[in-house]
């Protein structure tokens, strides 16, 4: 069953749109193992969620990503844990990691434009209490996200038939 | 002007594909079937290594076996994987690709008019390369009903006091046939009762779905009889790499080394340090790879099979090998009609071997969502003709 797990996790990672009748035969299961197993790691939250990872730069309405370096005092007996929920819940951030290393959180916004973005970190972020400093980064281009490259590359270069 | 060409070589046949080839690569839209090298790229570690081998000014020749480090690691490959004990020094060298190594082995074996024991459906080198060295080549008809795998008593029935070598393509190109552990330990006696040499193929030994590999050199009393054929082309989607390797016995590999020596001079030495990289650090690639193969190939066959197409259950290689006699066509005209009528290239069974007849090879190095495709212009196409 772990096997089982790990390999539609695998199938999913790649493509969560994938037909579950189609998985089972390319898994040699049965639909009603699969369903039932996902069924369980959506439950356990293994499976947190099925986001379509989109190339924004691609559609016409405006979006900037930026990383934000964010150092704070860890609150005592909260750690760095309730400063991570002030800042995660706002709709506009994307991600929020732990570091270690010279700062303390990576936090991910994404917003219309820069200045909406800058707003967000100088009127919302850096007056939190207990956030010393932060560093904002825009991103610029994005080659590659979630393992999937962002251009792809299209003809198969092989001969078209060979033995 | 005298006839300036040797007649062994002008006698030998063309390629059985090469009609469909320059159809579908004028085609367009053509989906094809018919590759027989991976779909991946070569894992980019692996790459950057034959990169970083180029940025360091490794553009010279190495010894003609090839180079220390990576016959080192060959042999640690053998013995890790296939429980195959080698000395690099004396029992292994570095070809181009399988191909090169299946080829100057049987220089160095036969004598004109030695008899090689050839199964098919096979691979389409091996006659040429038998009747180029001189031998003379016995096929052994593998049967539907054997799985497309050999038995004592086929070897048997071919053996004349003539017969030196053996021929063993598992896992097979083009019908994915596997020969598991105890069916080799039931032709093994035959075989030294006959004193045979075998030309084991084991360059799709990475890629079996199910029982792992068995090498038939690691049987009692064959090593001393075998020559082991492997490289990297499909294990680790190196085929553009041109690398492959033989290991065997050493009086048997001094003598290939030499025509190698003569002919060839060494392997690209830039891909021999990024097979280094692919045995030291690509099992995990190795692994991924067969995982996804598998995955196509139970799709393929289940779709196959509800199309109406009989079908064995390939158990290695990238290929499945659907049987079309239900159709009441013969393979080369299934194949033809099925690219013009519904521009899907597969190759016909009989480019492999008469007894090909009546089947298809139809390769499952393609994306899922090639598959598709094509299987569904398939369905179309079967759906037709046998209306």
């Amino acid at each position: 069953m772990k096997e089982l797990k790990e390999k539609i996790l695998r199938a999913l990672a790649k493509n969560a749109k994938i037909d579950i009748d189609e998985l089972a035969i390319m898994l040699g299961s049965s639909k009603e193992e699969i369903t039932a197993a996902i069924a369980e790691m959506e439950a356990d939250k293994i499976i947190c969620g099925y986001p379509t990872l989109i190339d924004w730069d691609k559609v016409s309405e405006e979006k900037v990503t930026a990383l934000i370096e964010v150092k704070v005092t860890p609150q005592r007996g909260q750690g760095f844990d309730k400063i991570a929920e002030r800042i995660y819940k706002f709709d506009e951030v994307e991600s929020v990691y732990l570091m270690s290393g010279g700062f303390d959180l990576t936090v991910i916004i994404r917003g219309k434009s820069m200045r909406e973005v800058s707003r967000f970190v100088f009127e919302k972020l850096a007056p939190m209490e207990s956030i010393l400093s932060t560093a904002t980064h825009f991103v610029l281009k994005k080659y590659k996200d979630q393992g999937l490259i962002m251009q792809f590359e299209s003809d198969d270069p092989r001969i078209s038939m060979s033995y | 002007m005298r006839n300036p060409l040797n007649k062994t070589i002008t006698e030998i046949k063309p390629s059985g594909i090469r009609k469909f080839f320059d159809i579908v690569s004028e085609m367009k839209d053509a989906i094809s079937l018919g590759v027989g090298e991976p779909d991946f790229d070569t894992p980019w570690h692996i790459r950057e290594e034959g990169i970083y081998s180029l940025e360091k000014g490794r553009t010279y020749y190495t010894s003609n076996s090839g180079i220390k480090e990576l016959r080192e690691e060959i042999c640690r490959y053998l013995h890790r994987r296939f429980d195959l004990t080698y000395d690099w020094k004396s029992e292994t060298l570095v070809t181009i690709g399988g191909s090169e190594a299946i080829d100057i082995a049987l220089r160095v074996m036969l004598e004109p008019g030695d008899e090689v024991l050839l199964p098919q459906p096979s691979y389409v080198s091996y006659e040429p390369c038998i009747i180029m060295a001189g031998g003379k080549p016995v096929i052994i008809e593998l049967k539907a009903e054997d799985e497309f795998k050999l038995t004592s008593k086929q070897i048997e029935e071919a053996c004349t006091d003539k017969t030196k070598v053996l021929i063993l393509p598992f896992p097979n190109n083009p019908t994915g046939s596997v020969m598991s552990k105890d069916e080799l330990e039931k032709i093994i006696d035959i075989i030294k009762e006959k004193d045979l040499f075998v030309l084991s193929d084991e360059i799709y030994a990475e890629l079996t779905y199910g029982e792992k590999h068995t090498s038939i050199a690691s049987l009692p009393g064959m090593k001393e009889r075998t020559i082991v054929i492997n490289g990297f082309s499909k294990s680790y989607a190196m085929t553009g790499w041109r690398l492959g390797y033989a290991a065997g016995p050493a009086e048997i590999i001094k003598q290939m080394t030499k025509l190698h020596q003569f002919s060839i001079m060494c392997a690209p030495t830039n891909s021999q340090y990024a097979a280094v990289e692919a045995l030291k650090n690509g099992d995990s690639d190795v692994e991924m790879m067969a995982e996804a193969y598998d995955q196509r190939r139970r799709f393929l066959l289940h779709e196959l099979r509800r199309i109406g197409l009989e079908c064995f259950e390939a158990r290695g290689a990238f290929y499945v090998f659907p049987c079309i006699k239900s159709t009441g066509m013969t393979s080369e005209e299934f194949a033809t009609r099925l690219l013009q009528e519904e521009k899907i290239a597969v190759v016909p069974g009989t480019a492999f071997g008469d007894s090909g007849e009546g089947y298809l090879r139809i390769s499952y190095a393609y994306s899922i969502e090639k598959i598709k495709q094509a299987l569904e212009r398939i369905e179309r196409f079967v759906r037709k003709v046998k209306a």
